[in-house]
């Protein structure tokens, strides 16, 4: 273990991450239904939804497509024949008293996704274990009234809009051994559904949910330490505190002998702690059996070569091609991939034939700072990434100063153009020119006598002043550079 | 085959309420159910592929298109009770 303070080495945390992911197709998984988030209590239910005696449900054909492409992205087996099962229980939300899932046959098993951390600017990459990934329907949505408490309340209301909303279950190994891995996994499984468009991997609204296994033991024990899971994180950084709380709430109970319980604990985002929760009765015991409405699932050999063939390249992938390749760091590469449409407008600049560093500093900058400011997505600005390839190279060929590309920019980013007609319109390419420059700098020095007596005398500081002055006249176009070694020689070489 | 604590249990994860009449009852009947069925163990499967389904279709998948149910109001004037567009259910569990 690499991450643990130094007082906890004697321990260490096994943890494993449950995490449910809503899929982003236009119709439940059994039904033909709309998934939209949001709509009025029961809006979007039907006999299917309702379980009304009778229905048929049939699964939908993109919730089979994205769960195989999830599955293959995580470098899973795909099930040559896979099945649904029951699952039963009774809670009001689920208006069948089961919940179709995927039991002995999963889809998808036998998995892998690799994390990065970095540590001191170098990228710690970790392999973590995939167990399996499975398809099943989400349950409604209760409010208990009359208390925000469930125990409390008189009565509850369902609403089923959410019911049959299609989900993937994604299960990794006990590989992980901190709240910052675990936030980590968590991050990168969110990243590839996003790359693979099958998910928004929205927590707020609960497109991602994570739920947590872990267990503490003493370093080169081999036994698994009493398992406890928490539930209720909807951030990442929820994620990485529970953990951590969690970690050292065990810990403590173990040296003071007390006995770890078996139990589902929630996490208090207000308090920041973990509570108990009390334990369903009997709960364990779902009586799975296969789903008789359905018929299994096999997918052919062609049909997993055409949607192997249809996934983009994945967020490590990318990272790594952009350090090995565009010689980027660690953490530029980290910022540009974290958002496939940044990535894509990112690698549009350079096949444009900018620098890939300059147009990596422009976007993680200025470009970040406008999509930050006007809450907009980097595909709807104005400026296109050719055009901010252009302005690139009008840079680098010094044909503007970099100054000149700042002043240029909110004007492009808001109203997009071509940066060489703007800069040929407003005439503000950069002076290169020796003798302009001369020039200028003797009219600077023979309007500013007094400063030139100052900087004769030893206040070497004013050659900024003089640079200033210079960059005042040409409305910033001199080349700075050679205005700098222009006037070293003017006011040095007597 | 089956005995008295598993009719219970059964019956508790079925949420069914049972006489103890009635739970005899079905101990004997169940009992005699699965003696009848477990004549198929005298048939030899050791070259039979295990199935979950007695008919061979497999894939059967529909489009992801939306088809809006119209009715959703006859199914909400179903519910046992409701307010307003919920469904109204019981308090879920006891008070302490």
């Amino acid at each position: 273990m690499t991450t643990a303070a130094p007082v906890k080495t004697q321990y260490e945390a096994v943890i494993g991450l449950e995490t449910h992911c809503q899929l982003s197709t236009e119709t439940k998984i059994f039904s033909a239904s709309s998934t939209e988030f949001g709509a009025d209590p029961n809006t979007y239910i039907d006999p299917v939804t309702m379980g009304l005696p009778g229905v048929l449900p049939v699964l939908n054909q993109k919730v089979l497509e994205y769960a195989v492409k999830t599955g293959l992205a995580l470098s899973c087996q795909i099930a040559p024949y896979s099945k649904f099962d029951r699952k039963q229980y009774f809670y009001p939300d689920l208006p069948k008293n089961y919940q179709i899932s995927q039991y002995d046959l999963p889809i998808a098993e036998h998995g892998w996704l690799e994390i990065e951390l970095t540590e001191a600017g170098e990228a710690v990459r970790k392999r973590i274990g995939i167990t399996r990934l499975h398809m099943e329907e989400d349950a409604g949505k209760l409010v208990h009234a009359g208390s925000d408490r469930l125990s409390g309340s008189a009565y509850s209301l369902v609403d089923y809009n959410r019911a049959g909303i299609p989900l993937i279950e994604i299960v990794s190994e006990p590989d992980l051994r901190s709240g910052q891995e675990a936030a980590e996994y968590a991050q990168e499984l969110r990243r590839i559904v996003r790359y693979l468009g099958v998910s928004d991997g929205n927590m707020q609204e609960g497109s991602l949910r994570c739920d947590v296994n872990i267990s503490v033991r003493p370093v080169g024990q081999q036994e698994f330490g009493t398992k406890v899971e928490i539930k209720n994180m909807n951030s990442f950084s929820a994620i990485q505190r529970a953990i951590d709380y969690e970690i050292e709430r065990q810990i403590a109970a173990i040296e003071s002998g007390e006995p770890i319980m078996q139990e589902t604990r929630l996490w208090e985002e207000g308090a920041q702690r973990t509570i108990s929760m009390r334990s369903k009765e009997g709960s364990s015991d779902y009586r799975y059996f296969p789903e008789p409405d359905l018929p299994p699932i096999e997918v052919s050999l062609q049909q997993l070569e055409s949607w192997q063939a249809e996934l983009p390249e994945l967020p490590a992938k990318k990272r790594q091609r952009y350090e090995s390749e565009l010689g980027l760091s660690v953490y530029d590469a980290r910022i540009l991939t974290d958002d496939k449409t940044v990535a894509d407008y990112f690698e549009a600049a350079v096949a444009a034939g900018a620098s890939a560093k300059l147009v990596a500093n422009w976007v993680m900058s200025d470009i970040a700072a406008y999509l930050n400011a006007e809450k907009v997505s980097i595909d709807e600005i104005k400026l296109k990434p050719e055009s901010l390839a252009e302005m690139v190279q009008m840079i680098e060929a010094g044909t503007i100063s970099n100054k000149i590309g700042k002043d240029l920019l909110p004007e492009l980013l808001s109203q997009g153009g071509s940066p060489k007609a703007i800069v040929e319109q407003k005439g503000l390419s950069q002076i290169s020119d020796t003798g302009e420059i001369e020039a200028m700098i003797d009219e600077v020095l023979a309007a500013h006598p007094d400063e030139l007596e100052k900087y004769r005398a030893g206040k070497k500081k004013l050659q900024g002043f003089f640079v200033g002055q210079v960059m005042k006249r040409t409305g910033g176009r001199a080349d700075p550079k050679l205005t700098n070694q222009l006037l070293s020689q003017k006011l040095n070489g007597k | 085959m089956i005995d008295l604590e598993q009719v219970r249990k059964v019956a508790h994860l079925a949420r069914l309420e049972l006489t103890p009449a009635e739970e005899s009852q079905f101990t004997t009947q169940l009992s005699n159910i699965l003696e009848y069925v477990q004549q198929l163990d005298t048939l030899d499967t050791a070259n039979v592929e295990p199935t979950t389904r007695a008919i061979e279709v497999s894939n059967i998948t529909r489009p992801d298109q939306l088809q809006p149910f119209p009715e959703r109001e006859s199914i909400l004037a179903e519910a046992p009770e409701r307010e307003d567009d919920f469904f109204k259910v019981p308090k879920i569990l006891d008070d302490d």
